[in-house]
């Protein structure tokens, strides 16, 4: 991410809406991409991820705004004008070229000569690890195989943009894992700047340098991996990204102090005054709820009673409820070692705290 | 936070309008194809049946008088009564037709019965001749001078509603077949097993879970026998003797009389059932795609002597009706003079009476050309319309599938009202070889439109957005990928077009001219003139070469699909995805 301030953006959106008859996709949204930068659009179905990727490739067509690659604006080149290697879902592999002449399909309109194409086939099979199936045809390759010649064919003419929409989702779980880092890798070699659409969050977490969590057509987010997860800036992204504790509480006089049902206090990370009474929801991830020898003194401490226990491999899920507010759930993931020491069982009486550093509050309900 | 909240009104401040993108040479190109398909359809569809419409409105010597060629039709008993006469068959035929059809087909899939691969195509063979060489055939063994007629001296009275429906019967059964069969193939086993297991009889089976899984094949079925019966010319033409139906009206009151305005009058009546039909068809079918899932487990049909035997006889019974038509047409085509002189004789086949072969190489020649061009028209047509999505898709697309409800009469009397009008530019097409390519291209465009259609959905809808970001125009792609992808649909839709075009006569009937005669249309011809030898012999030419095509056509296939199956296997995968 260096050097934004001295070279324009790799893509820069500037106040992009599109609507569909009466249905609004996207609502002004404006963006920008630093040039080699991995950029996820992260989102639920329907937000607008995919149809701000393909306004970005021209293939949608936007109402208003100025898509900018470069620094030069391109809202009104056709898609062939853009310069980007694009990856779909269903990888839109000609089923009747060879994975070689596959890749080799952008190359063969640019005046480049037989000898310089059959180089860069090579130079490209050999990066995503395709060499030994040259010649084959794309339905005699595995899903993941297929994935790798789509990106080999979208990166052949050497593109100043990648786009990926949902490149993964048709994967199973394991060869999702793996081609996670193995795309990562390749554009971090390459440098090329790159956005991925995906609705999965841990997939926007380990791959992306930045996610722009999307909803209803608007950018709820945008922001580091870290960033996100640890200071989402809605509900909506604190419920999306990662698993969320969301307490009801009201601010109390104290600035920083909010009251749960029950009457406890607890003290979180707000810092904006609030006048007293304003209803506010309190948010805490499970992993962070401190429980045993340590959650003995100290503020924000609350007993809870254990409702469920659900083993979950290497951690363990605690459902809890506070003493006469059935309405109030809590979760907590406990290592399942630490469960062990700990010697509860559903039923026990469990004492935790709420490290204030962790408690985050949102005005309105969640 | 409050930023989340966005209201209305801003929404309502996005423009309906897009931005534009700067057009290149390829949406030239694009746009080109559009406005080409769009000027072709209007001038061969469109153009032709506002025409028709058009004159069923005025008297013969052009002035307007609403509906008055209606009200006459209805009022004159002779004319009017070929509607009722015309539903009569139809109604008739569709009954016996499906009938037969249904337990043939149910042989055919449903049971072990010996020599089932035979059976199929023994009773394809009605598709490779015109509809009246069934009639001929019938008149030959049943008619004045029939061979069963001499034998016996019973004459049962062929000519008339008896002879069409027996005719028809025989013309519409593979058709009606190959529907019945696709239906009873497209079945769930399980249902079965679960029937079983409930102790359901046989019959409580086959009312229950056959009849209702076939229920829209049965309807569709009925819908295209009763449209191929009330628009057929030829049948009723050669064995209805002085019953009168609506296609042989139209010819009566053209050909016969001049009286052009009382035939546009006839015609457009004639559109209703037809349109009808079609309507009804198609919602039919949108609703059949549900009844088969992809976990569906096929059926297979277990050894049961007795249902095996007895519905071998059965479709052995029609399987040697079939044989026997055109056994007799060829026998009659090969003697001196059946059924007094059977000595066999080559001479029926110098067609002296029509001029030689003249009309068969015409008809070869308007068939292959048929093909060549309405392959090309429908592919490319299916194309624009289903990849490039534009605000002409709509209209397209429902003048596409218009064709198939205009009887090809009604085509032929539109085509002269379109083509022999003084002063039109069209005019120069009127009495060539062309205007037949044209109007059997129209005549059967749907189908291989909708064919051609099918076979791009199946396609990557993402094909041409990949050769855009890679810079590849779309017509590069298209010639590179959609092609050899569709090669199967369009070797099919070729083949249907040769086929239709070799057997077609109503709509050729009225545009053939001296020189531009037809093989379908010289039997028609050489029959009325008592030349009845000559007809047989030049059916049995048109079926010949028929066959041999479709022979051709089955080899060239079985290559084109070896070549493939490697590619194959993808359009599965991404189907079970």
């Amino acid at each position: 991410m260096t050097g934004v301030e001295s070279r324009p953006p790799a893509v820069a959106l500037e106040g992009i809406a599109k609507r569909f008859g009466e249905f609004v996709a996207l609502r002004k949204v404006s963006l920008s991409v630093a040039p080699g930068e991995f950029v996820c659009f992260l989102g639920p179905s329907g937000c607008g991820k995919t149809t701000l990727l393909r306004i970005i490739a021209g293939l949608e067509r936007q109402n208003t705004g100025v898509v900018r690659m470069a620094g030069r604006d391109v809202s009104g080149l056709p898609p062939k004008l853009r310069n980007y290697g694009i990856v779909f879902q269903s990888y839109a592999l000609f089923p009747n070229l060879s994975v070689a002449r596959n890749i080799a399909y952008g190359l063969e309109t640019r005046q480049a000569s037989r000898g310089e194409i059959n180089r860069r086939i090579d130079e490209l099979l050999e990066l995503v690890g395709l060499a030994r199936h040259k010649h084959k045809y794309p339905a005699q390759l595995s899903g993941g195989e297929q994935q790798r010649v789509a990106l080999a064919r979208a990166l052949a003419p050497a593109p100043a943009l990648l786009l990926l929409d949902e490149p993964l989702s048709a994967l199973d779980a394991r060869v999702r894992q793996s081609l996670r880092h193995e795309i990562r890798a390749l554009q971090r070699r390459l440098g090329v700047t790159t956005i991925m659409v995906t609705h999965d969050q841990e997939e926007a977490l380990a791959m992306a340098d930045r996610i722009v969590v999307m909803n209803h057509g608007m950018v709820e987010q945008v922001g580091s991996p870290v960033d996100v997860y640890m200071r989402p800036r809605s509900p909506f992204v604190a419920r999306f990204v990662g698993q969320m504790n969301f307490i009801p509480a009201t601010a109390c006089e104290r600035a920083g102090w909010a009251r749960i049902s029950g009457g406890a206090e607890l003290r979180h990370l707000g810092r904006d005054a609030v006048a007293d009474g304003t209803a506010l929801t309190l948010a805490i991830r499970p992993e962070e709820i401190v429980i045993g020898p340590r959650a003995l003194d100290g503020e924000n401490r609350l007993a809870t009673r254990i409702e469920t226990v659900q083993f979950l491999g290497s951690f363990t899920r605690l459902g809890l409820v506070l003493p006469g507010e059935p309405e109030t759930r809590i979760e907590c993931d406990v290592a399942a070692t630490a469960f062990a020491e700990l010697g509860a069982a559903e039923g026990a009486e469990l004492p935790l705290l709420l490290r204030a550093e962790a408690l985050r509050v949102f005005v309105s309900g969640p | 936070m409050s930023r989340l909240d966005i209201s209305g009104d801003a929404a309502l401040a996005i423009p309906a309008r897009t931005v534009r993108h700067r057009l290149g040479r390829e949406d030239l190109v694009r746009h080109a194809l559009i406005a080409l398909f769009a000027v072709v359809l209007y001038l061969f569809v469109l153009y032709p049946m506002l025409q028709l419409t058009w004159r069923s409105l005025l008297d013969n010597d052009g002035r307007f008088v609403g509906v008055a060629n209606y009200a006459r039709y209805f009022r004159t008993p002779a004319i009017a009564a070929s509607i009722t006469n015309s539903l009569y068959v139809s109604a008739v035929s569709m009954v016996i037709t499906v009938a037969l059809a249904l337990v043939y087909a149910y042989g055919l899939t449903r049971t072990l019965m010996p020599g089932r691969g035979l059976f199929r195509i023994v009773a394809m063979l009605p598709l490779f001749a015109p509809s009246l060489v069934q009639a001929l055939a019938f008149i030959y063994v049943f008619g004045n001078n029939g061979i069963f007629t001499r034998l016996t001296g019973i004459n049962v009275g062929i000519y008339g509603a008896k002879g069409i429906i027996t005719a028809e019967v025989f013309y519409c059964f593979p058709h009606a077949l190959l529907i019945l069969v696709a239906a009873l193939s497209a079945t769930d086993a399980r249902l079965y097993d679960a029937a079983r297991t409930l102790g359901a009889s046989p019959l409580k089976t086959f009312v229950t879970v056959t009849l209702p899984g076939i229920k829209f094949g049965l309807a569709s079925a009925c819908f295209v026998v009763f449209t191929l019966v009330i628009t057929d010319f030829g049948a009723p033409k050669a064995i209805g003797g002085k019953f009168s139906v609506m296609a042989t009206e139209i010819y009566n009151q053209v050909s016969g009389q001049q009286n052009f305005t009382m035939g546009a009058t006839v015609s457009v009546v004639l559109l209703i059932p037809a349109v009808l039909a079609f309507l009804v068809d198609r919602v039919t079918q949108r609703r059949q795609y549900a009844l088969v899932t992809s976990s569906s487990k096929p059926l297979v049909p277990g050894r049961r002597p007795l249902a095996d035997w007895g519905l071998f006889g059965y479709c052995a019974l029609i399987a040697g009706s079939i044989i026997g038509i055109y056994l007799a047409i060829a026998v009659y085509s090969l003697v001196i003079r059946w059924p007094y002189n059977f000595t066999p004789t080559l001479k029926h086949y110098r067609f002296d009476t029509v001029g030689g072969y003249t009309p068969l190489l015409n008809s070869l020649y308007v068939a292959s050309l048929s093909a060549v061009v309405g392959t090309v028209l429908t592919f490319v047509g299916a194309y624009v319309v289903e990849k490039c999505r534009t605000l002409a898709s709509g209209p397209l697309y429902l003048l596409s599938i218009l064709p198939v409800s205009i009887p090809g009469m009604v085509l032929g009397l539109a085509y002269i009202f379109t083509f022999n009008a003084p002063g039109s530019v069209l005019n120069p097409l009127y009495g060539t070889l062309a205007i037949l390519v044209i109007s059997n291209v129209i005549h059967y465009f749907t189908v291989a439109f909708l064919t051609a259609t099918t076979a791009l959905k199946q396609m990557d809808g993402e094909f041409e957005n990949v050769s855009a970001s890679l810079g590849v125009p779309f017509y590069r792609t298209f010639w590179r990928v959609t092609v050899p992808i569709g090669l199967p649909a369009i070797i099919g839709i070729s083949m249907y077009f040769f086929l239709n075009a070799m057997v077609t006569l109503s709509a050729v009937v009225f545009l053939v001219a001296p020189g531009t005669e037809l093989a379908a249309v010289a039997v028609l011809l050489m029959d009325d003139a008592g030349d009845t030898a000559q007809a047989a012999a030049m059916s049995v030419m048109i079926i010949s070469f028929g066959l041999a095509v479709r022979l051709v056509y089955w080899a060239v296939m079985r290559r084109v699909n070896r070549r493939t199956q490697a590619w194959l296997r993808s359009a599965e995968a991404a189907e079970t995805r």
